[in-house]
């Protein structure tokens, strides 16, 4: 393309680009499925064989019923431009115009947090498939602190935290020491042990102190309103948002900053990128081995406590279970930003806000939530494999690196 | 069989590998294709063999054009060819592997192993090229690997035979007995392109010489003609093949290595009690058919590999076993031998990997913040410094040629205050041009008073740049001898045989 003014082509080869694209054709990928599920706009098509009249018809119903789905996707998880019109001119209801935003928000919190840690050991080559048993065994600590010591907030919610991101540690520190030190494969080890953390937690619940006193169901005892998280518009405001936000976003920061600018996280992205030349470089693989998993297990743990102390203020049997395990989400969206901070927490808010607003679209239109999900792991799939959407969209590329050593070898 | 290739190019993106490239190979010909590495040899006999397409230009066999699909084409038109790396099963026999995928069968499909025997004791005795038909291929050296694939390629019935860089593997001996061999089977009437950039070789064996550089055949030559002509033909200027250094003013042991025994990644031991010096201010080359465990020696001296007993001492500083940090520390520059693998983070920038062994360095880093702006300043003056062809300091390594990587290698070194320097293959792959300033580089860190040991494959290169050569072979150091030794004694030291059979040979 040697017409292609430079800037140009470095846009178009940038992996922000093929981020967006993969994006667009997991959309299409969606509207497919809308298409293929929906009555009216399946008898649409089907009357094309039975009547005389032209296809318009049945365009019109496909676009109209993609359409209104996009559309209740888009205001049930950012903002209805009605809705903000009527509260800048009405001055009123500006909870339920805000109120999209901030469930995008508070989903994508602990999202962020967790999916950082998994980002941090992808980087360094490792696999932490363990993020939800830590940030499930890093709740537990979290509540056992924040639920039974009374003091000022000024000190329980510190060390309420201190205690989720404690236990997130300890627990990521078993599969680094076995990886270190006996060679165990923490793909593994981190697997196995979410299914011992679950375990751990209905013990917690259902035969310790922890259990709420006079029930027999697994559930926690609440957070003290000192250990919480709270709203940042005040609990009157009925937005969910919290001060976990700020949270989450000092993780950005303070994360990019070991990643780019540390000497240690230098080492990381060595080891990652080249284990044998990061050896003979006099990089201790050992170390970073065990810092990073120690790492990633206390942001997974900082992620559970922030759920816990941001929204849900208890713990039960079902916390971090299925569609809720932000652990294993965690991998996909730290795929999604190539394992970097910034591009995470875009990727983290983008699932929430696929979730939130697909909930809102069911309400709606009765199309499933579960095509919120098709979307979110078609885009995944599309921004795994680059090469194909070069193809699609006839770009050449060589911004593809980095996210490949996520999406290969598991064993290099 | 003739085979014409008429006006072959092929590109890939925007570099285009081989440009206009015409040439005839006659029957009973051995027609020899020189250039540098990266000059487009490769790709030109891969799309001989059917492996890539041309963009443009046609291949004729006896005056009557053909287009292959694939290999299997190529190999039905009478066209074999025996790659850099062999395509052998190690667990077969050398039956079983010559035979395979054109087995000869008996009743239900069992495989006729009689007949196949048999073949390969006729072919081997047409040709000269003996080989046991039931040994297994792994047990087999070099070598005769070598003969099994070629015995592979006429078992196929090939008329031409594609021979890439077959000496790169080989001893000196085992060089003369492919010679051989090639003679033969132009006897026979088979046609041979040999691919190579090792001139005495191709002035040796060739009847016809085409030198291609930068994708274009820019000339045939003769063997007659000179070492010298060709080289700069190849090159496309005038090169010095050998290399400029005073008389060697050899200080105290900078490196004492004593006794050492280390075992590879299977448990055997293939460093096996070397006792070696190498002294400040010369250069220690050390010479050996790659294999004899001069890889697992120098990982050794790195720290990256255990060492099972003896010790090694760097400048009155024990660093047996010691960590890599601290052997990097102790003064230990270290050139690795596979530089892609150890050497350097390819998608990282050159800046980068100009401080990937010193990190955390004054002034590169300060309470564990890197600081960019020194980091990035060290590039610019290390570019400057070392001539490193680069778009920018933060232009990734893998963008670089060869040539350039291994000059970032050096130059993050060289800039360290180092005490030894052991470089293994510092130029293997690289151009003459590179080759030439990396020689230089290392005779002046010999002439600054640090000790250096190379290691090297290349007798050429170990000739010119050792003060003293030591041989290893099979994990043992069979002789130290001055550079004026003849290549024969070098060769048979390499082989095994003692020093004094060696020398009154």
């Amino acid at each position: 393309m040697p017409s292609v003014p430079r800037w140009l082509r470095r846009v178009i080869s940038s992996p922000i680009l093929l981020t967006f694209l993969a994006i667009t054709l997991g959309l299409v990928v969606g509207s497919f499925v809308i298409i293929l599920t929906t009555a009216p706009v399946l008898d649409a098509w089907r009357s094309l064989f039975h009547s005389w009249g032209g296809p318009g018809h049945a365009i019109k119903t496909t676009f109209d019923y993609v359409g209104a789905a996009y559309r209740d996707m888009f205001t049930g998880a950012v903002i209805d431009p009605n809705s903000l019109w009527h509260s800048i001119t009405t001055g009123q209801s500006w909870t339920s115009t805000l109120t999209p935003l901030s469930e995008t928000l508070t989903y994508a919190t602990p999202l962020t947090i967790a999916s950082i840690g998994v980002g941090i050991t992808f980087q360094t080559g490792l696999f932490n498939i363990g993020a939800n048993g830590q940030a499930i065994i890093g709740g537990i600590a979290g509540v056992a602190v924040g639920s039974s010591l009374h003091l000022p907030t000024i000190i329980l919610l510190p060390i309420t935290l201190l205690a989720g991101v404690l236990g997130g540690v300890l627990t990521g520190a078993l599969p680094g020491l076995l990886k270190s030190f006996t060679g165990a494969h923490e793909v593994i080890v981190t697997l196995m042990f979410n299914y011992v953390a679950n375990l751990i937690l209905l013990f917690t619940l259902l035969s310790t102190p922890l259990q709420q006193p006079g029930q027999g169901n697994d559930i926690s005892r609440n957070l003290l309103p000192g250990a919480l998280l709270s709203p940042l518009f005040g609990t009157a405001s009925g937005l969910r948002v919290n001060w976990g936000v700020f949270i989450a976003a000092g993780v950005v920061v303070v994360a990019w900053w070991f990643l780019e600018r540390s000497s240690l996280g230098f080492e990381f992205r060595v080891s990652g990128a080249n284990p044998h030349a990061a050896r003979v470089s006099g990089i201790n693989p050992r170390k970073i081995t065990i810092l990073a998993f120690l790492i990633s297990g206390g942001l997974a743990g900082l992620a559970g406590i922030t759920e816990v102390a941001g929204t849900t203020h208890f713990i039960d049997g079902g916390f971090l279970v299925g569609s809720a395990g932000i652990g294993f989400t965690a991998i996909t969206v730290s795929l999604l930003g190539r394992n970097r901070p910034v591009g995470i927490m875009w990727g983290a808010l983008l699932f929430a806000a696929l979730g939130v607003g697909g909930r809102s679209m069911q309400a709606s239109t009765g199309i499933p939530l579960d095509l919120a999900t098709v979307i979110q792991y078609s885009i995944v799939l599309f921004i795994a494999t680059p090469v194909m959407v070069q193809e699609i969209f006839r770009i050449r590329s060589r911004a593809t690196s980095g996210l490949q050593l996520a999406s290969q070898g598991w064993n290099t | 069989m003739r085979v014409e290739l008429r006006g072959i190019t092929k590109r890939f993106g925007s570099l285009t590998a081989n440009d206009q490239i015409s040439l005839t190979v006659e029957p009973g010909q051995i027609h020899c294709l020189l250039g540098e590495n990266g000059a487009g040899k490769s790709t030109l006999m891969n799309v001989l063999f059917g492996l890539l397409h041309p963009d443009e230009g046609e291949i004729l066999i006896d005056g009557l054009p053909v287009s292959f699909a694939n290999s299997g084409d190529a190999v039905r038109q009478g066209i074999g060819m025996v790659h850099q790396h062999f395509m052998l099963v190690p667990v077969f026999t050398v039956a079983e592997n010559v035979v395979l995928g054109f087995e000869p069968t008996k009743s239900f499909d069992r495989l006729d192993r009689k007949k196949a025997d048999e073949d390969i004791r006729e072919a081997s005795r047409r040709f000269g090229l003996q080989v046991d038909p039931d040994a297994v291929v792994e047990d087999l050296p070099v070598g005769i690997q070598q003969r099994v694939e070629i015995l592979k390629a006429l078992n196929h019935d090939a008329q031409l035979l594609i021979l890439d860089e077959p000496t790169a593997v080989l001893t000196p001996q085992e060089i003369d007995s492919l010679i051989e061999i090639m003679r033969s089977l132009k006897a026979a009437g088979k046609s041979i392109l040999f691919i190579s950039h090792k001139l005495r070789e191709v002035r040796d064996v060739s009847d016809v010489i085409t030198v291609i550089r930068q994708g274009r055949v820019v000339g045939t030559a003769q063997p007659s003609d000179s070492e010298a002509e060709l080289a700069s033909l190849m090159v496309g200027r005038d090169v010095m093949l050998t290399v400029e250094k005073q008389e060697s003013a050899a200080g105290p042991a900078r490196l004492e290595i004593r006794d050492l025994v280390v075992r590879d990644d299977r448990g055997v031991p293939v460093v096996d009690g070397v006792t070696l010096d190498v002294r400040a201010g010369e250069i220690l080359a050390l010479a050996g058919v790659q294999g004899n465990g001069q890889t697992e020696l120098v990982e050794a001296l790195a720290g990256v590999r255990p060492v099972e007993s003896g010790s090694i001492t760097l400048d009155g500083q024990d660093i047996t076993n010691a960590s890599p940090r601290r052997v990097l520390d102790a003064g230990l520059g270290h050139v690795p031998e596979d530089r892609h693998r150890d050497g350097l983070v390819l998608s990282m920038s050159v800046a980068d990997n100009l401080v990937l062994n010193t990190p955390r360095h004054v002034p590169f880093a300060y309470h564990g913040t890197r600081r960019r702006a020194e980091i990035r300043r060290n590039a610019v003056e290390r570019i400057r410094d070392f001539d490193i062809r680069t778009e920018s300091p933060e232009a990734a390594v893998s963008s670089l040629s060869g040539g350039n990587q291994q000059k970032v290698i050096l130059a993050r070194e060289l800039s360290r205050p180092i005490k030894v320097l052991v470089a293994a293959q510092p130029t293997r792959g690289l151009d003459v041009g590179s080759i030439e300033y990396v020689h230089r580089q290392i005779v002046k860190q010999r002439h600054d008073g640090q000790g250096v040991l190379i290691v090297s494959s290349e007798l050429d290169e170990v000739l010119a740049l050792g003060d003293r050569i030591a041989v290893m072979h099979h994990g043992k150091i069979t002789g130290v001898v001055p550079p004026t030794t003849s290549r024969e004694v070098i060769g048979l030291l390499m082989t095994g045989v003692s020093i004094e059979e060696a020398t009154n040979a």
